[in-house]
């Protein structure tokens, strides 16, 4: 006759500490692409909890160091235990007092190890993270996903954005963008996000990253498109009660 | 009283194929470029392929971040063997180091399929290739010549990725001899 406090305490926290199981609060997708003078990122600022859209002036991109910019998708509280652990990083690279800085690629690596170390004691950092930066003329775009899966390339996305933002920025994505083209593609995108992405909210930010240094726009609405003709008198030819 | 249950996996599987062959004077290492998560393609240009000594390449396919992690251990146990011993490892010598690394994380594996490929000290080509957690063995050497066996990794590869969803994009292709490494790019299907 095993009490269930016997059983229960292989389970709880009893000496172990407490795991991650699940994400309470949620960013949505993060896109990142390289255009011509740096990086440009967006994302939107909804923090949801489950099926609700909780919060809607969740900043999920921020910049890192002189370098570097991240972007967050995933448990908004794991993100901001990660820009501590960031502010701490940069911290300790300017007490050097050296003049070198981390370059996004370095901050890249350091998230890689963050992640993996978490996965490995079974306590993830429920997170999908974005980085992109520009150091001595060089742009870097990098992935980093809570188990510690990480890559570079000319364009980058999270959750949602793989599937539906990553086939357009294959087909329309070029080394030379300027800011304009860039920013337009990136609106496509979100707005594509929007349509079908449930967790999206229409409220988001772009961010820039160049040599020069970064900034990160105000908060703005995308024009969205309902006229369709196909949503217009949906049960006409196909009465039923759907 | 059920016992609860993790909705989340410390492993993924990133897919991909990795070759290496074994020849009298070279060795060719060979991998696609193509990084996967479940059905979603993450990166077309993406090397599984990793130089831990002049004349050992190791090519490994699975979980990338176990891969990865595995890649760094040995190339830094490497880096000591070269500070220790004033040279650099043996093919044979780095087969082994790669089998007792893996079966280190007996318990907890590295989700890394290896293959890995060189020449050894008499310069005759050699592979090694492994399951998960360490059980390794050589394969036999052929008696093709280079450029055959590097036609035929070519055709095994486009082969590949008409029936394996996972492959495609680009191969990449580590030739070893007593010259020297060269390297070669063929494009795959991106379908």
């Amino acid at each position: 006759m095993v009490s269930s406090q016997n059983e229960n305490r292989l389970l709880s926290s009893e000496g172990d500490s407490q795991r991650t199981q699940y994400p309470y609060v949620t960013g949505t997708s993060v896109i990142g692409i390289k255009y011509k003078d740096g990086i440009l990122m967006a994302a939107d600022m909804g923090g949801s909890y489950g099926s609700t859209i909780r919060y809607k002036s969740v900043e999920r991109l921020k910049q890192v160091g002189k370098h570097s910019l991240i972007g967050a998708s995933g448990e908004i509280s794991d993100f901001q235990e990660i820009l501590r652990y960031l502010d701490e990083l940069i911290l300790h690279d300017n007490m050097w007092d050296d003049g070198n800085s981390l370059g996004p690629k370095e901050v890249h690596n350091y998230l890689t190890r963050v992640m993996y170390n978490r996965r490995n004691k079974f306590d993830p950092l429920w997170n999908s993270l974005i980085l992109g930066g520009v150091k001595n003329g060089k742009k870097y775009l990098g992935s980093v996903s809570m188990i510690g899966v990480h890559f570079e390339d000319d364009h980058v996305a999270t959750g949602f954005g793989n599937h539906l933002a990553r086939p357009i920025l294959r087909e329309e994505w070029r080394e030379d963008l300027t800011f304009e083209e860039g920013v337009k593609l990136l609106e496509k995108c979100m707005r594509n996000l929007l349509y079908r992405d449930r967790s999206a909210v229409n409220k988001l930010q772009i961010a820039k990253i160049t040599e020069e240094g970064l900034t990160i726009s105000q908060p703005y609405s995308l024009k969205t498109f309902w006229n369709f003709a196909a949503f217009q008198n949906p049960t006409v030819g196909a009465e039923g009660s759907w | 009283m059920t016992k609860e249950h993790a909705n989340w996996s410390p492993y993924d599987n990133n897919g991909g194929t990795c070759v290496a062959i074994a020849g009298a004077d070279y060795c060719v290492i060979a991998a696609d470029t193509r990084m996967s998560t479940g059905y979603s393609i993450l990166t077309r240009d993406y090397s599984k392929i990793c130089k831990l000594a002049d004349k050992s390449y190791m090519a490994s396919s699975g979980f990338q971040a176990d891969v990865k992690a595995l890649q760094k251990v040995l190339s830094s146990r490497h880096l000591i063997y070269q500070h220790q011993h004033n040279k650099q490892m043996s093919c044979p010598a780095m087969a082994q180091l790669l089998s007792n690394t893996l079966y280190y994380k007996r318990f907890f594996p590295y989700y890394a399929f290896n293959v890995l490929g060189g020449l050894d000290s008499e310069g005759k080509g050699c592979v090694f290739t492994y399951d998960a957690v360490g059980s390794y063995e050589r394969d036999a050497v052929t008696p093709l010549s280079e450029a055959e066996a590097v036609d035929l990794v070519k055709t095994c590869f486009a082969s590949a990725t008409e029936r394996d969803i996972y492959t495609g994009d680009s191969v990449e292709i580590i030739i070893l001899n007593a010259k020297g490494v060269r390297r070669e790019t063929e494009q795959l299907r991106k379908d």
